[in-house]
C-alpha cells in the first residue's frame, strides 16, 4: 500500500509538472526535447527542479505592424495610398490563413493611416482589422468601444497609435494564450510582408545610394532568420510550411546583401539616461538585387491579399 | 486505489489553472509592466509567459538606428527579481540589471541597427528544501522616432 501511495505522488508531481509545461508552452517556444521527454520517467524533487533550472523558452520578436508602419514613415516615404490592401477585399479571406495574413497587413495600413493622419482610412481599417480578427474568433480584441474610441480621439495620432498597439496586443495575446502560435506567426508574418511590400514599392530603383528608406529594407536582413524561427517553431502546419518556402525565397535574395557590422560598443550618456549602442554598419545592395526583391516581394504579398 | 481515481479529476483542474494563469500573465503585462513604457509606444508585440526560479527564456529582435528604445520587464511579486542581459550577435554584455539594482526598465538608441538578443532569467531564492515559487513574466518594447 505504501509503495502504491508513493507511486501515486509521483505520478501527481509528474502531472503537476506537465500541466506546468502546457501552460509555458502557449507562450513563446520551449527549448524542447531533453525537458520534454524527462516527464516521460519518474524523477526525485531534485532532478525535478534541476530540469526546470536548465529550462529555455524562446521568443522571436519581430516588428510588429506598428514598428513596420514607423519604419516607412520615419524615413521620410511619403503616403500612397493605392498600396495598401483595399478593405473591399476583407469579404474575401474566409480561411483561418488569409484572415490571420490579413489582419497583420491590415493592422499595418493601418498604423500607416494613423502615421499619416488619414483619418477616414484609420476608421476603415480598423473595421477590416476587425472582421479578420472576429472571423479568427479572437474575443475582445477590438470591440465597438474601441472604434468609439478611435473615432473620439481621431486627430491625436498618440492616442490612435495607443490604440492600434493595444488592439493588436490583445490578438496576439489572445492566440499565444489559446494554443494558436500558429495563427500568432502568420498574423506577425502579413504585417512584416506588407510593411516591406509599401517599402519596396516606394523606392524609386534609379535613387538606390543614400536612400533610407534602402536601408529599412536592407535591415531586414536582419529580422529574416527570425522570421523563419518563428515560423520552424510551427513546422508542420500546412499553411505555415507553405509560408516557410515562400519566406525562404525572399532570405535567398537577402543573402546576396553584404551586410557588415563593426563590434558594438555601448556608452552610457548620464544626461539622458540612455545607453547609445555605438557600431557601424557597412551594406551593399546591387539595382538587379532590389529588383529581384522587390519583385518577389510583390508576388508573394500579392498571394497574401488575393 | 481512491487517490488513483483522483489523478484524472487533478489534472483538469490543473490544466484549468494553468489556463487561468496564462490569462492572468496578459493582465498583468497590461497592468504592470506597459505603463512602464512611458511616453514610449508600445510596438503592440506580446512577449508573457509563466516561468520558474531560475528559468530562463531568450528573445531575439531588430533594433533599428534612428529609433529610441525602452525595454520594460516585469515579474510577479511572488517570484524573486528578474535579471536580464542584453547581447549582441557575438554574444558580447552590453547590458545587464544586474548591476543596476535589478532595473525593471532601459532605454537605449543604436547607431546601426543591430539583431540583439535578450537574455531573462528569474533569480533564485536559494531556499533549500521549498518548492520553488513561478509567476508570470512579461517582456514588452517602446520605441519613439529619434527627435
Amino acid at each position: 500500500m505504501n509503495n502504491l501511495v508513493r507511486i501515486s505522488f509521483r505520478l501527481l508531481m509528474l502531472v503537476f509538472l506537465f500541466s506546468g509545461m502546457l501552460a509555458g508552452c502557449r507562450s513563446g517556444d520551449r527549448k524542447t526535447s531533453e525537458r520534454d521527454r524527462s516527464v516521460e520517467v519518474i524523477m526525485d524533487d531534485a532532478a525535478i527542479y534541476e530540469d526546470i533550472q536548465k529550462a529555455e523558452r524562446i521568443f522571436n520578436a519581430l516588428p510588429s505592424p506598428l514598428e513596420s508602419a514607423m519604419l516607412v514613415k520615419s524615413a521620410g516615404a511619403q503616403f500612397n495610398e493605392s498600396l495598401l490592401n483595399p478593405v473591399e477585399n476583407t469579404r474575401n479571406y474566409i480561411t483561418n490563413k488569409s484572415m490571420a495574413l490579413n489582419l497583420g497587413i491590415y493592422t499595418c495600413d493601418l498604423s500607416v493611416a494613423s502615421l499619416y493622419d488619414q483619418t477616414q482610412l484609420i476608421i476603415n481599417y480598423m473595421n477590416a482589422a476587425k472582421k479578420m480578427a472576429d472571423g479568427l474568433g479572437i474575443l475582445d480584441a477590438i470591440e465597438e468601444e474601441t472604434i468609439n474610441r478611435l473615432e473620439e480621439n481621431i486627430n491625436n495620432r498618440e492616442a490612435i497609435m495607443d490604440i492600434v498597439s493595444e488592439t493588436f496586443m490583445n490578438s496576439n495575446a489572445y492566440l499565444e494564450e489559446n494554443g494558436q502560435p500558429a495563427v500568432a506567426a502568420i498574423v506577425l508574418v502579413g504585417g512584416w510582408m506588407e510593411g516591406l511590400y509599401i517599402s519596396t514599392q516606394l523606392v524609386d530603383i534609379k535613387d538606390l545610394n543614400g536612400n533610407k528608406l534602402v536601408s529599412r529594407i536592407i535591415d531586414q536582413k536582419l529580422s529574416i532568420d527570425i522570421l523563419l524561427s518563428l515560423l520552424e517553431s510551427s513546422k508542420g502546419n500546412p499553411a505555415v510550411d507553405e509560408l516557410i518556402e515562400q519566406i525562404t525565397r525572399i532570405k535567398l535574395i537577402f543573402d546576396k546583401i553584404n551586410l557588415t557590422t563593426s563590434p558594438v560598443r555601448p556608452a552610457y550618456d548620464q544626461s539622458a539616461n540612455v545607453t547609445v549602442l555605438r557600431s557601424e554598419v557597412k551594406s551593399d545592395m546591387t539595382p538587379e538585387v532590389f529588383r529581384e526583391l522587390a519583385t518577389v516581394v510583390d508576388e508573394i504579398r500579392s498571394s497574401f491579399v488575393k | 486505489m481512491r487517490i488513483l481515481r483522483i489523478i484524472p479529476v487533478l489534472t483538469i483542474l490543473l490544466a484549468v489553472a494553468t489556463h487561468s494563469a496564462d490569462a492572468q500573465c496578459k493582465a498583468f503585462a497590461k497592468k504592470t509592466v506597459l505603463p512602464e513604457l512611458g511616453s514610449y509606444t508600445h510596438d503592440g508585440n506580446y512577449h508573457a509567459a509563466v516561468l520558474v526560479e531560475g528559468e530562463e527564456a531568450e528573445l531575439y529582435k531588430t533594433f533599428y538606428s534612428d529609433m529610441d528604445y525602452r525595454l520594460s520587464i516585469g515579474g510577479e511579486d511572488k517570484i524573486p527579481p528578474i535579471e536580464f542581459t542584453v547581447l549582441d550577435a557575438n554574444r558580447n554584455v552590453l547590458y545587464t540589471n544586474k548591476e543596476n539594482k535589478y532595473a525593471k526598465t532601459w532605454d537605449f538608441q543604436l547607431e546601426s541597427s543591430q539583431q540583439l538578443k535578450l537574455v531573462v532569467k528569474v533569480t533564485s531564492s536559494n531556499r533549500s528544501g521549498e518548492t520553488p515559487s513561478s509567476g508570470c513574466v512579461a517582456i514588452m518594447f517602446g520605441f519613439r522616432v529619434r527627435r
